[in-house]
């Protein structure tokens, strides 16, 4: 299994292949729609490709408790464990 | 006849075409007689019975930021560029604000035939063969007709209206009559308008070439557009499209705008006759290209040059010339005419508009691209099609007409005239 900083790091380049946000700008406290202004389609589409990029499921009611980045790392921590 | 109240100007062009990824381009193109025609190389091609077409000189996801070009459809990213360059050859800046526009005076009308057909495709294709899951959350507003429309209209902020006229291969003209309506009846200041397509895909090729409607000269792609030979057996599919700043003469004026043209009346018709077929005598074709003329004030003697619809089908280009002799008799074999569609292919939606940037690049240079691949001009077109060179339009009258028509009977006609 990865490390929190290998996920965090992973969601990272996700971000920033979907939305063009750096991907340095991706830490963990920051807020996905507040800090990187990422909008829900968006949102979406960051959750679909890491399903895919940590093989695991994150339901869709599962995505609006995802508010910041530490959140989503967390969740594809235990999600994977 | 007087021509109607709130004059309607154009100021700014932009285009993306077969020829040419901006409208400088595709000028020298067309008046160089180069074609943008040419064999299809995508894997899927080996098995169609049409495998050419007229693909974009350049890929519009490459002008734009690679994650803007990810959120549109193909369709939507011609109309983005194409809207850019039109802004900014008007001279505008940034968004309306910035630009000294009230966006509450500023529309849009951008016309597709068909829509986000990639977007629909491929996610359909991923809905058969993944699952639901992987169906993209942009799928909707990517696939979405209006989608190119909306989002020229967020480019620049427009909030006077954004609309999305669809009418087949007359979608692209019937935006610009649209967008003069808006300025002539004092909804807008300035509108963007025009029209886009991009459907180059197995799907339309397979289906238009079921109903006849595509050349399937497949030994010489280059020599399959043809409009007004005599051995023309139908369109070949192009992409792309173009869009023009439209204004009103007293705004353009106010700011010291560069004016090309004055798009100086327009005319819609439908034939009520078919779903696919012209009308064979032109009534309705007739209609508009009368009510075109009724609303600018001018007489068919005005008019110097046509830029014809002609899409190299056999029976469409017969019933436009005899329309065209319907409504200037005689004298029609006096006013010289052309077919882009012999260089660019049939941009279905996006056609109407890069027909209409031509033409008044025709006025506004006094020079009229040629018509190609015409070895023998057909005896039934009795008329004075320009072939081999470019034609200078001096001394002769300084009005021109454009002409589209789509499946399902729609005829508009757009007449711009001298500024």
């Amino acid at each position: 299994m990865a490390s929190t900083e290998e996920i965090r790091s992973g969601l990272a380049e996700i971000v920033n292949e979907i939305t063009g946000v750096p991907a340095d700008d991706v830490q963990m406290e920051k807020s996905f729609t507040d800090d990187l202004d990422i909008d829900s389609l968006s949102m979406i589409e960051v959750v679909v490709a890491a399903e895919e990029k940590f093989g695991v499921k994150i339901p869709e009611d599962e995505v609006q408790n995802l508010a910041t980045v530490s959140d989503a790392v967390s969740y594809i921590e235990k999600a994977g464990s | 006849m007087t021509r109607s109240q709130a004059p309607v100007v154009v100021t700014g062009l932009g285009a993306s075409t077969p020829v040419g990824g901006d409208v400088a381009s595709t000028w020298e193109a067309l008046l160089a007689g180069q074609n943008g025609v040419r064999p299809l190389t995508e894997e899927w091609v080996a098995d169609m019975p049409v495998r050419f077409g007229a693909p974009a000189a350049v890929d519009p996801a490459g002008a734009l930021p690679r994650v803007q070009a990810r959120r549109l459809d193909r369709s939507a990213q011609f109309a983005v560029v194409a809207g850019r360059e039109a802004w900014t050859d008007a001279g505008f800046e940034g968004k309306a604000g910035d630009a000294g526009i009230d966006p509450d005076r500023l529309g849009v009308v951008c016309a597709s035939g068909i829509g986000g057909l990639h977007t629909l495709l491929s996610n359909y294709d991923l809905l058969r063969d993944v699952g639901p899951g992987k169906v993209s959350p942009l799928a909707i507003p990517m696939l979405m007709p209006n989608s190119s429309a909306a989002n020229v209209g967020l480019e620049f902020d427009a909030r006077a209206g954004v609309h999305a006229p669809v009418s087949a291969c007359s979608s692209g003209a019937e935006a610009i009559a649209h967008g003069s309506d808006m300025i002539r009846s004092g909804r807008a200041d300035v509108v963007v308008a025009g029209g886009i397509e991009a459907v180059i895909h197995p799907l339309p090729i397979a289906a238009f070439a079921k109903m006849m409607a595509l050349s399937k000269r497949n030994d010489e792609p280059e020599r399959a557009s043809r409009p007004f030979d005599r051995d023309r057996d139908g369109f070949v599919l192009g992409e792309g499209g173009a869009l023009l700043v439209l204004e009103s003469a007293e705004h353009a004026h106010a700011r010291g705008a560069r004016i090309y043209a004055e798009l100086a009346g327009v005319g819609m018709s439908a034939d009520a006759h078919h779903i696919a077929q012209p009308e064979p005598d032109g009534t309705g074709v007739v209609s508009a290209i009368r009510k075109a003329l009724e609303s600018a004030g001018l007489d068919p003697t005005e008019i110097g040059h046509i830029n014809c619809h002609a899409t190299s089908t056999p029976v469409g280009d017969a019933a436009e010339s005899v329309a065209l002799r319907k409504v200037f008799g005689e004298a029609i074999s006096n006013v010289p005419v052309t077919a882009p569609k012999s260089m660019v292919g049939h941009l279905l939606g996006g056609t109407g508009a890069v027909e209409a940037l031509v033409t008044i690049l025709s006025m506004h240079h006094r020079l009229a691209p040629p018509t190609i691949n015409i070895d023998n001009l057909d005896e039934e077109i009795q008329l004075d099609v320009i072939r081999g060179e470019p034609r200078k339009l001096d001394g002769g009258p300084d009005a021109a007409m454009s002409n589209s028509f789509g499946f399902g009977g729609h005829n508009v006609v757009l007449a711009f005239d001298r500024p």
